[in-house]
């Protein structure tokens, strides 16, 4: 098995003749993603390297059964792709699109959890279940079939650290980019049950980085709630401690954001981080020997 | 190290979109137009500028440095003065002062007020319950996370609904349980429904008045204004668009912003090149581990093109810190060998001869290896992973 997507995955595109959109859409049908459909207002009719062009997310539904929708529309019009994802019916959406207004996000968040869609994004590089399916703009050459799930709020970082999997061997059951935008629609805590539940997954890796607290929320969660073991790694322990705005911030969270503090969080939870991205591929083999 | 340029939480902010800090005058001049009253004020960058200004004001004014860091009142950059002479005398003192590295390049002049009581009042986003959340607190004028700390109780907190928006109940509910004085309750509900239109209007990130002053004439005054703007929504509001200046004195953040390059910097001298904030803050990361120091942050970001490329590269060879470059890309929405192409371009702009170390994964990854192998001049060095190219980058630093 995998996670959230698989050979059922049917596809439809959001912003499919556009340069990227045409680019990833292309290669995702490539790697043998079920690329159903394609959506741009106005060019109905017409086809992306053979993948069929609709004017409305709800058409391409209608007419291609399509059950998950990647948005690469551009931001100004992609909270609009968003509703009119969700509006569609369709189970999944993954937003790659990057520099979506957060009160627009807001928004879209406060709907969506009023429902049972799942939202991945925005600004992430999407999901890709090795072997299965690749929805999204990973370079798939990096992911081998195999049984560590990886989740990460950072796109580049996500595929370094599969690499450096990829060098010791190990492959996994799903990569999810859940992106590095204040606002997402899936936490880590949302994928980490995923994996949890998922009979394929033997190892979770967790990649975060500073700012925010959804590392120290999830390593809450893993140690309240999750089986299987959990690896990972925080960038950033360079960044400097940068000026603050006003102190509203930091009130809220009780959190300092700080690479050093989440490293500690999750350390205390048993969670073992490591220092590169190299290390944690190291940590990740030595979990998977004593399992 | 040197402290970065514009945006609440520094290189927290490059994997957030940045975020667009104003000063407080001209915070103060967006709450105007919200209906949020202030005092009477104007903007000066002269001494001679400052005294005119007091004069039309009238009577005492207060002369405050325009400056984006805390402790200005400490730094003796806000001053009372009786007299327009008065003013011009602080204004002179004031201007060019240099507060925690931040030069005072303006002063915002402004009628005094007598102050009864002082209050705070703030909107933020939540990034945690991903929601807006309204603070009210009597204990106003002092630090307010020395408040959280010490007295929660006199902090009165509620999230809102982003769908359904600020109602009147919830400004009710915040001033009996912020213990605001009975006299001024009615214009403190008024200024939270204010100053909440305000955050949602501008497409803040935070707008918060520290002090909210009550003041002898019964009025309910913004005394400070803090605002911080998402710059993903900058495309929706032309009008902030202006307000985006320099506030640098760095001249590599100078030349990033004019580019339009996300760069931070840092005191090391093994200049970065990126692509994604992870991946850049994990090279940091590895090249201290290595035993160097890294001379700055730089996200090229998603979709590298070979232009920016060429200016990032502009950027990081301008300064002269740098002795060594490593470029870490790993390509997803990024082409390899578009960088490839931006870094032979900007080599043939600018001639560069420091040592250039290159490492190439993802997206067209072999052709862009193919296009430095076969073009690119010999002080450019391409190694296989991340880890040896930090440590090829940080020996080459070293004189190795």
């Amino acid at each position: 098995m995998s996670i959230l997507v698989d050979k059922n995955t049917k596809l439809v595109v959001q912003g499919i003749t556009g340069r990227e959109g045409a680019f990833h859409a292309t290669r995702n049908k490539a790697y043998g993603t079920n690329v159903v459909a394609g959506v741009t207002p106005g060019k109905a009719g017409q086809d992306v390297e053979g993948i069929p062009v609709f004017n409305t997310v709800r058409d391409a539904v209608e007419e291609t059964g399509a059950n998950t929708a990647m948005v690469f529309v551009p931001p100004r019009f992609a909270t609009d792709a968003l509703y009119e994802a969700i509006e569609s019916g369709v189970e999944l959406i993954i937003c790659i699109t990057e520099g979506i207004p957060a009160h627009d996000m807001m928004q879209v968040y406060t709907h969506l959890r009023r429902g049972s869609q799942t939202l991945i994004g925005p600004n992430c590089p999407g999901i890709i279940s090795p072997g299965r399916a690749s929805v999204g703009i990973m370079p798939t050459q990096v992911f081998n079939p195999g049984r560590v799930g990886l989740v990460s709020r950072s796109g580049t970082l996500t595929y370094q650290i599969s690499k450096e999997l990829a060098v010791l061997g190990i492959g996994q059951s799903s990569v999810v980019g859940i992106g590095g935008d204040p606002v997402v629609g899936s936490s880590f805590i949302d994928i980490v049950t995923r994996f949890d539940a998922d009979p394929e997954t033997d190892l979770i890796v967790m990649v975060g980085e500073i700012g925010g607290n959804e590392e120290e929320k999830a390593a809450e969660f893993i140690a309240a709630n999750v089986s299987t073991p959990v690896v990972s790694y925080i960038a950033g322990f360079q960044a400097p401690p940068g000026k603050q705005m006003g102190h509203a911030g930091a009130i809220i969270t009780g959190s300092s954001g700080t690479a050093q503090g989440k490293k500690e969080a999750l350390e205390a939870k048993g969670v073992r981080v490591g220092t590169n991205p190299t290390e944690v591929a190291q940590f990740a083999q030595e979990a998977l020997a004593a399992l | 190290m040197a402290l970065p340029s514009g945006g609440a939480n520094c290189l927290v902010t490059t994997s957030q979109g940045r975020r667009l800090d104003l000063f407080e005058y001209q915070g103060k001049q967006l709450f105007a137009r919200h209906g949020i009253p202030v005092p009477s004020g104007e903007v000066a960058d002269t001494p001679e500028a400052a005294r005119a200004a007091a004069e039309r004001i009238g009577g005492k004014v207060v002369v405050k440095a325009q400056v984006q860091i805390g402790g200005r009142g400490k730094a003796g950059g806000i001053q009372l003065a009786d007299t327009p002479e008065e003013a011009e005398a602080h204004a002179r003192n004031i201007l060019g002062m240099d507060i925690r590295g931040h030069i005072v390049h303006t002063v915002w002049v402004e009628a005094a007020s007598e102050i009864v009581k002082e209050y705070y009042a703030s909107v933020t986003f939540d990034r945690s319950e991903k929601k807006p959340l309204v603070m009210l607190s009597a204990a106003g004028g002092m630090d307010i996370e020395e408040v959280a700390r010490t007295q929660p109780e006199a902090l009165a907190t509620v999230h809102i609904d982003p769908l359904t928006g600020f109602q009147a109940h919830h400004a009710r509910w915040l001033v009996y349980h912020a213990g605001i004085d009975a006299e001024a309750q009615g214009g403190v509900v008024k200024i939270l429904q204010q100053l909440y239109q305000a955050f949602t209007d501008l497409d803040t990130m935070l707008v918060e008045i520290n002090p909210l002053i009550w003041t002898a004439a019964g009025d309910v005054v913004a005394l400070d204004a803090k605002v911080t703007i998402d710059n993903n929504a900058l495309f929706r509001h032309p009008d902030l668009l202006e307000l985006q200046q320099s506030v640098t004195e760095d001249p590599q953040e100078r030349l990033a912003q004019e580019k339009g390059v996300t760069y931070v910097k840092l005191d090391g001298d093994v200049g970065i090149l990126g692509n994604g904030a992870g991946l850049v803050m994990s090279t940091l990361d590895v090249v201290a581990l290595a035993g160097g120091r890294p001379a700055n942050f730089l996200d090229a970001g998603g979709g590298s093109k070979a232009d920016e490329v060429v200016a990032a590269l502009e950027v990081l060879l301008s300064d002269p810190k740098v002795k060594v470059l490593l470029i870490n890309i790993f390509g997803g929405i990024t082409r390899c060998d578009e960088v490839a192409k931006g870094l032979l371009t900007a080599l043939d702009k600018l001639g560069a001869t420091l040592p250039i170390v290159v490492r190439l994964d993802g997206t067209n990854e072999d052709e862009g290896r193919r296009i430095i192998a076969e073009q690119a001049p010999a002080n450019v060095v391409v190694e296989p992973t991340m880890l040896s190219a930090a440590q090829r980058a940080v020996e080459l630093a070293k004189g190795v």
